[in-house]
């Protein structure tokens, strides 16, 4: 076991805790760097996608799980990104430039759907996002000319600063640099007073409001923030696919973020990752549980829905806090090793709270 | 000004749908401040459930009717009991989810039933093909209107009334008022608030499976047929969250809006129009028309 002794205030927000972590997050980053050398390219493929997908749940885990603003149309946001970028690439406009020009253009949609949050909260703001999923999927559908339509956007090779991106390596780094970037700029967010003041009001909006807090700039800018890192794995995304189309950000793809999250363990930034990784894993796995099943079961079509139905029922039910919460326990096991005791993580017992005011 | 008339007519007939569906959303919501995403994957149950019922067992087609509106009763008070009442206390947002999960599972089965889930089936109905003229005679006489969306204004209106009576004057209703209330003291006065959370949502999915019947001759019975249920949360927005009337009036004002929208406005409107509507409801009166007070405790 592990005693820390803090004796100054820096202690408490040091990205690294201590030693040990510094030493396990720099094995991981070894091990990261060597994957694409030790695995063959269609899992390498399979990590680019994990590392976009981690991208969006931060941006969304970011709303829901630290601002406590629960977005139901994220997908929107994502396709703002990758159609900005499709289309001020093939304006020739170099990689540095329209990746943030993405992250931009999906930020100010962000402020635009963040409006109604300052005046309606809870479902109504869910439902607020649903509505604006809906009619940016049928913008994008519409608007033909810049997007193509039903028809599809092709989107070409990339290259970074003259480096061509045009094996699944190079996408590969590219793709791990940028989210390494945005966890760092979560994390040094969530340790700033603007990140303290999200926390704040996911907890009560009106204790944070009696305690200073600007209601209306924080929830803004959280719906900016989060939009503009979804708009950057957008970017990626494009890239990734090289073929853009309405269907690929209709309200199933909002719904499937929103499982990530959950799977993943909303409140924290592991849990984002996690909920990614264990996301695209599942789905291969179920593409290879079909070619050695019986084909009455293997070729339904429903078989990928029922899965997901149950995987969410069951860690609502059995893990509420997602993969994170099981990691935690496992890890809080070795380290009290003979000590752990079984009620540990036993949440107290709660009763229904009213929002109402009657 | 006639062809006006005909889209009303027909924008109000599924208005009704929508209002059924949104109906369930705020009957839950009210009694459990749970907002259930899985109203659109239950009436779509309730569509295959009259199928089985009428097609298979052979049954005739009202009292499939009442069958399928047992059938889902008892759904939905499973569900209540298994799924939703351990995750009593939990935040919205889990139950959310559940819900999402619930529809999920509901899709992905009814897909996987053999040569069944994955076709498009039509509900054999009495009234098929009927046609019922109101006002003058004559090929460009009165209003024409199809014997589906009539029987749909008329169960409607009929469930309504019911509901109606329930809510006013049985011992069950008046129950469920007030524990939609105050849970706490419901429960002090001796009303087992958990029987009647698990009775709601058994009302709620009997309600939906309503909405799917009525549906499923102008739509056809499909899996994805509970899409239907997201245009009906603009639906209880409109109408405010927590009133049943609202919901009925909510889901009226969006059938007619997306009937006339699709009509005289430019192509794919119609699709949107619901949550454009409710769009500008929010920003406008975000309690909705009849809707209560939103002020949060600390």
């Amino acid at each position: 076991m592990r005693f820390l002794f803090k004796t100054h205030y820096q202690q408490d927000i040091r990205l690294f805790k201590h030693g040990g972590q510094v030493f396990w997050y720099s094995a991981l980053a070894l091990a990261l760097l060597a994957a694409p050398w030790l695995l063959p390219d269609y899992w390498v493929s399979q990590f680019v996608f994990i590392w976009i997908y981690a991208i969006v749940s931060l941006g969304l885990m970011l709303l829901i799980g630290f601002t406590g603003q629960v977005s139901i149309g994220h997908a929107a946001f994502l396709a703002m990104g990758a159609y900005t970028e499709g289309y001020l690439y093939s304006l020739g406009w170099p990689f540095a430039l329209s990746l943030v020009f993405s992250a931009l253009v999906a930020g100010i949609t962000g402020i635009i759907v963040g409006l109604p949050a300052l005046r309606v909260k809870g479902m109504y703001l869910a439902i607020a996002t649903l509505a604006f999923g809906f009619i940016v999927e049928e913008a994008v559908t519409r608007a033909d000319g810049i997007t193509g339509g039903n028809s599809g956007m092709l989107v070409g090779s990339l290259e970074v600063f003259g480096l061509p991106i045009d094996s699944e390596q190079r996408m590969y780094y590219l793709c791990l640099f940028l989210l390494a970037l945005v966890v760092l700029g979560v994390m040094n967010l969530l340790r700033s007073p603007t990140g303290r003041a999200f926390v704040a009001i996911r907890d009560s909006e009106i204790s944070a409001q009696s305690m200073g807090i600007n209601l209306a700039y924080y929830k803004t800018t959280a719906f900016a923030l989060s939009a503009a890192i979804t708009g950057i794995a957008g970017a990626l995304y494009a890239h990734k696919l090289r073929f853009l189309s309405p269907e690929q950000f209709t309200f199933l793809q909002s719904i499937e973020l929103l499982i990530i999250l959950v799977v993943g363990g909303v409140g924290s930034i592991y849990g984002a990752i996690f909920g990614a990784a264990f996301w695209i894993i599942v789905q291969q796995l179920i593409v290879l549980a079909k070619d050695w099943l019986p084909p009455a079961i293997g070729q339904q079509t429903g078989l990928q829905p029922t899965i997901f139905g149950i995987i969410l029922i069951a860690f609502i039910l059995f893990e509420p806090m997602g993969l994170y919460g099981r990691w935690l326990k496992i890890r809080t096991y070795f380290q009290l090793f003979p000590f752990y005791r079984k009620g540990m993580f036993r949440r107290q017992k709660s009763y229904m709270k009213s929002e109402r005011m009657k | 000004m006639l062809q006006f008339l005909q889209l009303v007519a027909s924008g109000i007939a599924q208005g009704c749908i929508y209002g059924l569906i949104a109906l369930g959303f705020v009957l839950i919501y009210k009694a459990t401040e749970a907002v259930s995403f899985a109203q659109g994957d239950l009436m779509m149950l309730g569509g295959f459930i009259g199928l089985a019922t009428t097609v298979v067992m052979g049954l005739p087609f009202w009292i499939a009717f009442l069958a399928t509106l047992i059938v889902m009763l008892l759904v939905g008070m499973l569900l209540e009991r298994a799924v939703l009442r351990p995750l009593l206390g939990h935040p919205s947002f889990t139950v959310v989810m559940v819900t999402i999960g619930i529809g999920f599972l509901a899709r992905g089965l009814v897909t996987m039933i053999p040569f069944w889930g994955t076709e498009t089936h039509v509900l054999p109905v009495p009234y098929r093909d009927e046609i019922v003229r109101l006002g003058g005679e004559g090929a460009d006489g009165g209003l024409i209107l199809s014997m589906e969306h009539v029987v749909v204004i008329a169960v409607t209106a009929l469930l309504m009334a019911v509901l109606y009576l329930l809510f006013k004057h049985t011992k069950i209703g008046i129950a469920m008022k007030a524990t939609s209330q105050n849970q706490l003291a419901a429960f002090y006065m001796g009303i087992p608030v958990r029987r009647i959370n698990m009775l709601v949502w058994g009302i709620a999915a009997a309600v939906a499976a309503c909405a799917g019947l009525l549906l499923a001759p102008i739509t056809f019975v499909h899996a994805n047929m509970g899409f239907v249920g997201l245009k009906a949360f603009p639906a209880a927005v409109i109408g405010g969250f927590g009133s049943i009337p609202g919901a009925l009036v909510g889901g009226l004002i969006i059938g007619v809006v997306e009937m006339l929208s699709g009509f005289y406005l430019p192509e794919g409107f119609k699709d949107i129009a619901a949550y454009v509507v409710v769009l500008i409801m929010l920003v406008v009166k975000p309690t909705g028309l009849f809707g209560e007070n939103l002020s949060k405790r600390v």
